[in-house]
């Protein structure tokens, strides 16, 4: 009996037709010669791209979201990691309740968490401020950075930190030296996941930025929100392949990684 | 395992302690605080504790309608996120193929692309001079463009791919019950495909379907950029209606008082469903 017959492959190409449809309509029209969205174009050009580089806000965004990404990169990995390390390889009570608070925003939707941020960071003064966004987009990219990290030490045999300070290694020395170089591939993805997390957010940036302090999300909302012209295309265009970029890029070094450890 | 055992090590969760505290528990105090102030007639908000922005908002009529039309789209998009999914997950499930994880990474791409560029796609092949009407004209099936976006078509389309993803994940991991050793008993005994994927294959998946479907109906009611992009204004749902009263009416209160309303209706949900399926199940 063959795995999949041909009914079955037939309505999966359908369905990836309708998943990727958007994503290369985006493409092609990124290089359209027209005033408006058409397609098919009537003609092929680079204008759009050129527009791009002469709109000053949506450079200006891009800016602002690239330096929040990675400040929130770096603070989940620094606050993210010692929690993580200390449930997965700790024994004490209330464990599972600090990791069940520790991924609680998870469950919350994003819409009433934006919400209950504007009404809180508002009066603190943090509403439409870089610190205000980075603690924000804090909020949902620390739990999937504890959660992945959590599943990668869990994943160690304990045998070789044991080893290591057996032998006299200080428990600082220990982790430096022999737990971190052993989680690099779960440190690699989640400083992926936590910069594309924060790059891609778009409901609560929507809420708490403002109109001097805006994301790229945030800029691409309100232009497709008054208009839609081609190029918004060649934005989304360069959008989705810099994600996709991450994800070969991630894909390539934890694959090399893991080759390497073997 | 001295490492592991030292006492006195709580203090590595203390950063992130702080920093959910900070921007997760107080805010959501704050937010549950924040419905019982009152709004008064000119719109300042006064501090107080009163249900009357609930009493105002039972009363409204509207926020039944909007009530009825989240559910309806979260219902109609995930059930058609579900019918997609499905013949995807299991194909991924079941193939050979050497392009298996490429084609599982497609299946899941949606949930890489931004939500705003995944709309703007759905504009240019759904709009008055998109993909779907070019062809549609060109063909001569139509003499005028059909209103594909700006309505509840679109915001039904846009929804059910930006679910996609999120099902499909669902579906495999739920998968693991699924066991071709009894396919392929049932089918040496003589059932024909179809019968043995409705007596075998469908009755083995059922919890999956079962958590996918709930995953997807909480994620669509509280979908916001969707809607209201590609619902250009006419489409009306609780999340759109949260965020015009925080942000554009800056009625506070009311904001906070819908977002409360919202999870209470999740959480009634998600306990009827629980009760459904355990009476199922048994």
């Amino acid at each position: 009996m063959k795995p999949t017959g041909p009914v079955l492959r037939l309505v999966v190409a359908l369905v990836y037709g309708f998943i990727l449809i958007p994503i290369v309509i985006v493409l092609a029209v990124s290089f359209s010669a027209d005033n408006y969205i058409v397609f098919p174009p009537s003609g092929w050009s680079l204008r759009w791209y050129g527009t791009l580089l002469a709109t000053p806000t949506l450079f200006e965004a891009f800016r602002v979201s690239v330096m929040l990404a990675a400040l929130v990169t770096v603070l989940a990995l620094a606050c993210g990691m010692p929690a993580a390390f200390l449930i997965a390889r700790h024994r004490f009570r209330g464990r599972d309740a600090l990791f069940g608070f520790f991924t609680a925003p998870l469950l919350l939707p994003t819409l009433v968490l934006a919400l209950a941020l504007l009404l809180a960071f508002h009066p603190w003064g943090l509403a439409a401020t870089v610190p205000g966004l980075v603690l924000a987009h804090l909020t949902v990219t620390l739990p999937f950075v504890i959660r992945i990290l959590t599943t990668a030490f869990a994943n160690l045999t304990p045998d070789v930190e044991d080893a290591a300070a057996t032998l006299g290694a200080r428990p600082f020395t220990v982790f430096r030296r022999v737990t971190l170089p052993l989680v690099v591939p779960g440190l690699i993805a989640a400083t992926a996941l936590a910069f594309l997390l924060s790059f891609d957010e778009t409901v609560i940036s929507l809420f708490i930025s403002g109109p001097r302090l805006q994301t790229l999300p945030v800029a691409v909302y309100h232009y497709v929100e008054r208009r839609t012209d081609p190029a918004i295309a060649a934005l989304s265009a360069l959008m989705i392949t810099g994600s996709i970029a991450i994800v070969v890029l991630v894909e390539r070094m934890v694959g090399l990684m893991r080759a390497v450890g073997r | 395992m001295s490492l592991l055992r030292r006492p006195g090590m709580l203090w590595l969760a203390l950063p992130a302690t702080a920093v959910l505290l900070f921007t997760y528990v107080a805010p959501m105090f704050g937010l549950a605080r924040m419905s019982f102030n009152r709004t008064l007639p000119g719109g300042a908000m006064q501090p107080d504790w009163t249900l009357a922005t609930y009493a105002e908002m039972a009363a409204d009529s509207f926020n039944l309608e909007l009530t009825l039309n989240s559910i309806q789209l979260s219902f109609t998009a995930t059930t058609f996120a579900l019918l997609l999914a499905y013949p995807v997950s299991l194909f991924l499930f079941r193939t050979e193929s050497r392009f298996r994880s490429l084609l599982a990474i497609i299946a899941i791409g949606p949930l890489l692309v931004n939500g705003v560029v995944r709309v703007f796609g759905w504009i240019a092949v759904l709009g008055d001079r998109g993909l779907v009407n070019s062809a549609l004209l060109a063909l001569g099936l139509v003499s005028e463009p059909v209103r594909l976006i700006y309505n509840w078509t679109g915001v039904t389309i846009g929804l059910t791919e930006s679910l996609l993803p999120y099902m499909v994940l669902a579906l495999l991991a739920g998968f693991g019950r699924l066991d071709r050793e009894v396919e392929a008993a049932a089918m040496s005994l003589g059932a024909r495909p179809w019968r043995v994927f409705v007596r075998v294959t469908l009755p083995l998946s059922l919890p999956a379907i079962v958590l996918g479907w709930l995953i997807c109906f909480i994620l669509a009611m509280s979908a916001f950029v969707t809607p209201k992009l590609l619902g250009g204004g006419r489409v009306f749902v609780l999340a759109t209606q949260v965020f015009e009263e925080a942000v554009d009416t800056v009625n506070w209160p009311l904001a906070a008082a819908l977002s409360v309303y919202m999870l209470v209706l999740l959480l009634l949900f998600l306990g009827a469903y629980g009760a459904l399926t355990r009476r199922v199940e048994r």
